[in-house]
């Protein structure tokens, strides 16, 4: 699907190939290129995975390829975790006692 | 994109048009610096920090005695044991953090030299208070931070500083793991001439001293008393600093400074597979650990922020204790806040056990709460990239295996880093076969010791003092 001029995307660029990455870095580092994402307006209309420009929020230009339209927050606040009520149980049953009347 | 020689060869450069500080002039022949007149270099006095701050909402937080939390440490006190424990409510800041009162002198630097823009190379809180401060002034705002691993997968706590940063129109640049992070940085400070707001400048270290001269103000008019001990989460260094030098601005010598960071031992900082095995972004010995032992590290030529020269003691803590006493600050204080400022909480919270009832040990930060910068959602990550999350005693924790959450709060335990390690660390990065008087005066008060005890260290690694000229 082509997106319209404006549309507002995230691209992602190799800044670095492994090759071209700063010695002294574990190989686990070193064996992966460094990788950037940044967020902007398409200059121009385009396809999902083409390599595009942007504006970004300061005004700068910026090529990459495109990785999503409309990006969203995706941060949560995770899944249930127990051991977050087990901690607050704890907490309060040695500061308060434990309630026998419930 | 650019080219990592080049830059390296502009390096100086770069910086000195983007700090609007030239360097060279504080260095001493040899290793040492003049690091007061590095601070005086600012131009502000301690007034003008004062009112640009509370020109932006930044500063005079409030002082909260955590009541509730000194009983529950006093259940694991003897008689007459546990000390009063008093927090700095610095979430209360714009953008939620301590980091605005940086942020502050940073950005009102920035407009008043004519910049257009302001750049600063961070993951954390920093980020979103630039980004919140360059707004109120009208700048432009570039946030560069180390987001992702190699799998394209962010750490929670990071997104929602990218998520904050935005809310305030700040552009931000999110990497994948790795130091080179600084030669983006230095290749947009080039390319858009804009102000390096680095947390280690003059300006963001004198941000924190209101920090510091607040609570023993603070604390001198409630208590009629210093506070006996100030704790601060260190990581790059400048909290603690700062934080001292306000404290010894107002007088409070007797205050002891102890720093506080997350025992991330074993984990590399560098390390792409490392990176999301970790659940604290910052506070961590990650940071504290090299920046205390080689403070010029930073992303200026040399660092304001040096803490070995005001650190009492430093503690570490695991991480379950620290989201143990963040879930006790929610349920027993009613204050929601995010983790990794309440590393220098759950320190305190043991170093109070040992203290006497009328002794006042002060917590000086907190920092927001939200999706992402919580210790649930940091739980869950943890378990999805396979970490143990388990409730027992904290002490066996292995960082980037498993958590353990203490199963009583009798189990959250510290452990003390001694500080001549540290300062032996420090040392290491020397020359210490060719030491002048100078350098060795320099290192006197780099690591706050004696001229015996400096000789000692130095001996001890191998190192000769060659006669004295004086």
């Amino acid at each position: 699907m082509l997106e319209k001029k404006g549309t507002y995307v995230r691209i992602r660029r190799h800044l670095l190939l492994p090759k071209e990455r700063s010695g002294g870095l574990p190989k686990d580092t070193q064996e992966v290129p460094l990788k950037m994402w940044i967020r902007g307006r398409l200059c121009e209309e385009a396809e999902l995975f083409e390599e595009v420009s942007i504006q970004t929020a300061s005004g700068r230009v910026v090529s990459g390829v495109l990785k999503e339209v409309e990006p969203k927050y995706k941060h949560t606040y995770g899944d249930f975790v127990d051991e977050v009520l087990q901690m607050r149980e704890t907490i309060l049953s040695e500061m308060w006692g434990d309630d026998d009347d419930v | 994109m650019y080219d990592i020689h080049d830059l390296n060869r502009r390096r100086n450069e770069i910086m000195q048009r983007s700090v609007a500080i030239d360097y060279s002039a504080f260095e001493f022949e040899g290793i040492g610096f003049d690091y007061d007149a590095l601070m005086r270099s600012s131009g502000y006095t301690y007034e003008d920090i004062v009112s640009i701050q509370s020109a932006s909402m930044v500063g005079r937080t409030p002082l909260v005695e955590l009541k509730n939390i000194t009983d529950y440490a006093r259940k694991f006190a003897k008689p007459g044991m546990g000390a009063r424990i008093l927090v700095k409510d610095e979430a209360t800041n714009l953008s939620g953090s301590f980091k605005a009162r940086r942020a502050a002198i940073s950005v009102h630097k920035a407009k008043e030299l004519g910049y257009k823009g302001v750049i600063a190379a961070t993951s954390g809180n920093y980020g979103a208070a630039v980004a919140a401060l360059a707004a109120k002034h009208g700048l432009k705002c570039i946030i560069v931070q180390e987001c992702f691993d190699s799998r394209n997968v962010a750490q929670p706590e990071i997104l929602e500083k990218a998520r904050a940063c935005e809310a305030y129109g700040a552009e931000v640049i999110q990497l994948s793991v790795g130091p080179e992070l600084f030669y983006t940085f230095l290749h947009l400070l080039d390319e858009t001439g804009y102000f390096n707001a680095s947390l280690y400048s003059p300006y963001g270290i004198m941000g924190i001293e209101t920090l510091g001269y607040e609570i023993a103000e603070e604390v001198n008019r409630r208590f009629s008393r210093h506070p006996d001990v100030v704790v601060c989460t260190n990581a790059g260094g400048g909290n603690l600093t700062g934080t001292a030098r306000g404290l010894r601005r107002y007088g409070a010598d007797t205050t002891q400074i102890y720093a506080a960071s997350v025992n991330l031992q074993g984990l590399h900082m560098a390390s792409d597979h490392d990176f999301n095995r970790k659940s604290f972004t910052t506070g961590h010995t990650g940071f504290g650990i090299p920046f205390t032992t080689r403070p010029d590290r930073s992303d200026v030529p040399r660092s304001a922020a040096r803490p070995l020269r005001y650190m009492d003691k430093y503690f570490t803590v695991n991480q379950g204790s620290v989201f143990f006493i963040t879930e006790a600050l929610s349920v027993l204080e009613g204050m929601e806040r995010g983790p990794a400022g309440n590393t220098s909480l759950a320190v305190a919270f043991k170093l109070a056990q040992s203290m006497e009832k009328d002794a006042i040990i002060v917590v000086q930060e907190t920092e927001y709460s939200g999706a992402g910068k919580h210790h649930q959602p940091q739980l869950s990550f943890a378990k999805s990239n396979h970490i143990e999350v388990k409730m027992g005693n904290p002490i066996s924790e292995v960082p980037g295996k498993n958590i353990i959450l203490p199963s009583s709060g009798r189990l959250l335990d510290i452990q003390e880093i001694a500080l001549d390690s540290l300062r032996r660390s420090y040392l290491k990065h020397f020359d210490l076969k060719h030491l002048k008087e100078q350098d060795l005066r320099f290192l006197q008060e780099e690591l706050q010791v004696k001229t015996n005890h400096l000789e000692a260290l130095i001996a001890s690694l191998g190192g000769v003092v060659h006669e004295r000229t004086t």
